[in-house]
């Protein structure tokens, strides 16, 4: 529990604007530079480190990320959760020093390091303050945390621990249920339809955790992404520190390819007050030639907050339900399309039934002229929003590094989204989704 | 070896704060100006990206309802989206995704707060539509009925089938007897199943006035353009009688109440809040600016004492949380809680928390750790510059409470006044037996053939 969460005393209107856009779009779907001048200064380091940066002097503040090919997709058979836990653990004890003591030296430098692992990417991010003193030291730590982590036994045996305890309790809680079962039924034995298990926590061995360590956090594979007030000379200085040390490691299998699933319908039993409801199929990778078909009319259908299809039908037409979205989200194999919402348990038939229509009808005849106008004025000259801060600018560089797509991928957005006709987005959409394959998972329907 | 680290501790803390005061916009930026019927708009320029954040509070929340109507202050936020006498039901939203903006609001015990954030060219029409809604709002009995449904089903969401929201719910209702911060925010089921369409009426009449809000702007304008698009599209409205607020004070509460909550879960939690003092005056309290640091200490970062003592040490938690703010409208509680680890109980942990309290209380804090926080609260503050929104919320929120935005900066001094004595005195005043509510969920098993507890809701309509 954390007790500062704990308080709902500020109801934000309306929820999904965090399922949906931050899981689907921020990091880079409509990333955008709202800085039409952003340049993007790419180089190659010595030790095969690719690095992303940005120099921006407005503010006295530098952020840093470092992302690698770590995620929960590399997870050895019957060690789900290996790639988080050992993530999750860098920060644990590192070049002699214990976790209280990072912790304490980095709050002494007033910085911040968090991390984030996914099926495909497993980083850490820094945010500092510019000022040299406090630039050095935190930088210092984040090299420790990167290329000296200890992985203390006791440590990891604390973390399986808790990592079981809140395992256990997901497995109450309705939302949670869905979203490992309908990955399942996306995915079979994949790697991105597998969740990390009691069992498979319980498996896992510190010579794990080292072996993925080594093997998964090496210069080759590094992508560093660096925003904010330094020189390029002081940029290529910090990349070579916070990777020099790294090996330069061994070329990974690709990961597996998805199999389509075959339509299915699962139904969980939970005594919850609504249904969850999960709608979707595996779909686009990272730099498909149909990115911008299917995300301008995602746009359209469900991903564009209060104005999409989804939520003037089930919402606002009938008050089915506080939350309905749906996204595409790319990743190196094909990551899902997803519909979503939640609803009271005796009506989720009839809720289902409306997002069946209103996703047949949108794939059957595609966008209206007025809704692709819409949606264009919104991607497009909206652009400045989605890179309005350092922070922004960071999540897009680490995204455009670690797919590797184009340099130009900010600059030319606006023009790629303008170009999109409302025949090529029912044609993708006929083409990409299909009702042979579209899978759904609903916890507490009756 | 502490002595070293005081220090060095002190001389960081001094840096960044002029760090700070440079990284800051100039002097008079915020700008301020008030119209003549009493709206306040407040400006911060910050011309990084061409974008605007706007935002329009009111000085009403879900304190300010009566029983009988709790959550009528969020769903009157709900239907400020749907139409007014010129613009159809969300044809608001559409305008604004047009522009290619986004938009949402929120709603608090203190405040309802509505903003856009749109290209900085699209902040005139912004204007022109959140004046337009603060006095043109058509409610409409149709749609009143489907967005109450909505409502019911964001009650569901969030509490009903939430164990710790539930928890929190039933703990608030508990710690105030009398102070309205008894009541959730959202409302009360059975409160929204009796709303009726004249009860959003009447909330808006009442409360949606220009003396009873203001406008705040953080972004890529000229304040003057700015106060002279508000003065053309609010200046014409007339201010409306506020009614008195009777806010009922809390009694003293004179002895432990301890509460439990069943529900579908795997592990038990616990809350415990005490009753404390907020900041009323800015200039001359103490006691506020030192509970905000003891909840630092206890919880500001990964090796803080509580993750450091419980989580990571004796290992008899798996979650350890400790949360005050200081500023607020109403009466405010200290809270500590978190979730026993396998093994333990939640009375080893409430005994494990409270002697956490008491170390500081019998030993104090050194030096080194109170200035960490400083160091870290400072830091913070120029992260903050980073976003328009959580700029502009500050403002907003300082406003809400009762202070003034101008009010952030003395109050950081303030904090980095506060000694370690003083942290160690308000550890010792004010976490006793007698002003505390202790919540505990009781977890239940989950049986799939259970139907749920809450009884289906159709409206009445």
């Amino acid at each position: 529990m954390r007790t500062h969460n704990d308080s709902p005393q500020v109801i934000p209107m309306i929820r999904f604007f965090r399922s949906a856009l931050l899981r689907a779009v921020s990091v880079l779907a409509f990333a955008t530079p709202a800085l039409a001048n952003v340049d993007i200064q790419h180089w190659t380091a010595a030790n095969g480190a690719r690095v992303y940066f940005v120099e921006s002097h407005v503010l006295p503040i530098l952020d840093v990320q470092v992302d690698f090919d770590a995620g929960s997709a590399r997870d050895p058979e019957g060690r789900s959760g290996l790639a988080g836990m050992t993530h999750g653990l860098l920060d644990s004890g590192a070049g002699g020093l214990d976790e209280d003591a990072l912790a304490e030296k980095l709050s002494d430098l007033g910085a911040r390091l968090s991390g984030s692992a996914d099926n495909d990417r497993a980083g850490l991010s820094l945010r500092t303050l510019a000022s040299a003193r406090e630039r050095e030291g935190a930088l210092a730590l984040m090299r420790t945390v990167l290329t000296a982590p200890e992985f203390p036994a006791a440590v990891l045996e604390r973390e399986k621990s808790r990592a079981i305890a809140s395992l256990r309790e997901a497995d109450t809680k309705p939302d949670q249920i869905g979203a490992k079962r309908f990955a399942r039924a996306l995915y079979g034995d994949h790697p991105y339809g597998r969740s990390a298990t009691v069992e498979s926590i319980a498996a896992i061995t510190r010579d794990d955790v080292l072996a993925h360590y080594r093997r998964h956090y090496v210069a080759s594979r590094a992508v560093v992404s660096i925003v904010g007030d330094v020189t390029r000379e002081q940029a290529e200085a910090i990349a070579l520190q916070l990777t020099g040390e790294l090996p330069a490691g061994e070329p990974l299998p690709p990961i597996a390819e998805v199999t389509m699933p075959k339509a299915s319908t699962e139904r969980i039993a939970h005594p919850a007050n609504q249904s969850h409801i999960f709608v979707g199929q595996p779909v686009t990778r990272r730099g498909d030639p149909d990115f911008f078909p299917l995300q301008v009319g995602n746009y359209i259908l469900g991903g564009g907050g209060f104005v999409s299809r989804l939520t003037k039908e089930v919402r606002e037409k009938r008050g089915y339900a506080y939350s309905v979205y749906s996204y595409f989200s790319p990743q190196r194999q094909p990551g899902p399309f997803q519909i979503g919402l939640q609803t009271q348990r005796a009506q989720a038939a009839d809720a289902l039934k409306v997002v069946d229509e209103t996703l047949a009808s949108f794939i059957a005849n595609g966008p209206t002229a007025d809704e692709l106008k819409a949606a264009k004025r919104n991607l497009v000259d909206g652009f400045s929003l989605r890179l309005d801060s350092n922070r922004k600018l960071l999540d897009s560089l680490a995204a455009i590094g670690f797919y590797g797509l184009p340099l130009d991928w900010l600059s030319k957005f606006q023009e790629r989204v303008e170009a999109v006709t409302a025949a090529q987005v029912k044609e993708a959409f006929q083409r990409r989704l299909s009702a042979d394959h579209m899978v759904r998972v609903i916890v507490a329907g009756d | 070896m502490d002595l070293r680290r005081f220090s060095n501790g002190i001389a960081l803390c001094g840096a960044l704060a002029l760090m700070l005061a440079a990284a800051s916009p100039a002097r008079a930026n915020p700008f301020e100006t008030t119209l003549s019927n009493g709206l306040r708009v407040i400006v911060k320029e910050d011309r990084r990206a061409p974008v605007a954040m706007h935002m329009v509070w009111y000085r009403v929340g879900a304190m300010d309802e009566n029983d009988g109507t709790t959550g009528i202050a969020h769903l009157l936020e709900h239907m400020m989206f749907k139409g007014t006498k010129k613009l159809k039901p969300g044809e608001f939203n559409d305008i604004v995704a047009r522009a290619g903006g986004s938009d949402n609001a929120f709603t608090s015990h203190d405040y309802t707060a509505y903003f856009q954030r749109v290209p900085a060219a699209a902040l005139p029409r912004m204007i022109e539509l959140e004046a337009d809604r603060m006095r043109n709002l058509v409610i409409d009995d149709d749609e009143f009925a489907r967005e109450l449904k909505v409502v019911m089903e964001e009650r569901r969401l969030r509490t009903d089938d939430q164990p710790q929201s539930q928890m929190h719910e039933q703990l608030m209702a508990s710690a105030f007897i009398a102070h309205p911060y008894r009541r959730p925010v959202i409302g009360w089921m059975n409160d929204l199943e009796n709303m009726r369409p004249d009860d959003a009426r009447d909330w808006y009449r009442r409360w949606y006035a220009p003396n009873n809000a203001y406008v705040v702007v953080v972004g890529d304008v000229d304040h003057k353009k700015v106060f002279e698009l508000v003065k053309k599209h609010y200046g014409h409205m007339k201010p409306v009688a506020q009614p008195v607020r009777k806010v009922t004070a809390e009694p003293p509460q004179t002895g432990e109440r301890r509460i439990t909550v069943k529900a579908p879960a795997e592990l038990p939690q616990l809350a415990l809040a005490w009753k404390v003092p907020k900041l009323s005056d800015v200039e001359n309290d103490r006691e506020p600016y030192a509970l905000e640091l003891l909840a630092g200490i206890l919880d500001g970062h990964a090796a803080s004492r509580l993750p450091r003592a419980l989580v990571r040490s004796s290992q008899i938690a798996v979650e350890v949380g400790a949360y005050y703010d200081s500023t607020a409208r109403g009466e405010v509680t200290f809270m500590l809680g978190g979730t026993p680890a396998k093994g333990h109980t939640v009375d080893e942990l409430e005994k494990a928390l409270r002697a956490e309290v008491k170390r500081i209380a019998d030993e104090g804090v050194s030096v080194a750790e109170l200035e960490r926080i400083k160091t870290l609260t400072v830091a913070a503050q120029i992260y903050k510059l980073d976003s328009t929104y959580v700029q502009a919320m500050e403002i907003g929120r300082l406003e809400a409470s009762g202070y003034r935005w101008q009010d952030a900066d003395r109050m950081l001094e303030k904090l980095r006044s506060v000694t370690a004595d003083e942290v160690q005195a308000v550890a010792r005043k004010f976490f006793g037996n007698d002003t505390l509510t202790v919540a505990v969920l009781d977890p239940q098993p989950l049986d799939p053939d259970a139907k749920p507890r809450a009884k289906p809701t159709g409206l009445r309509h």
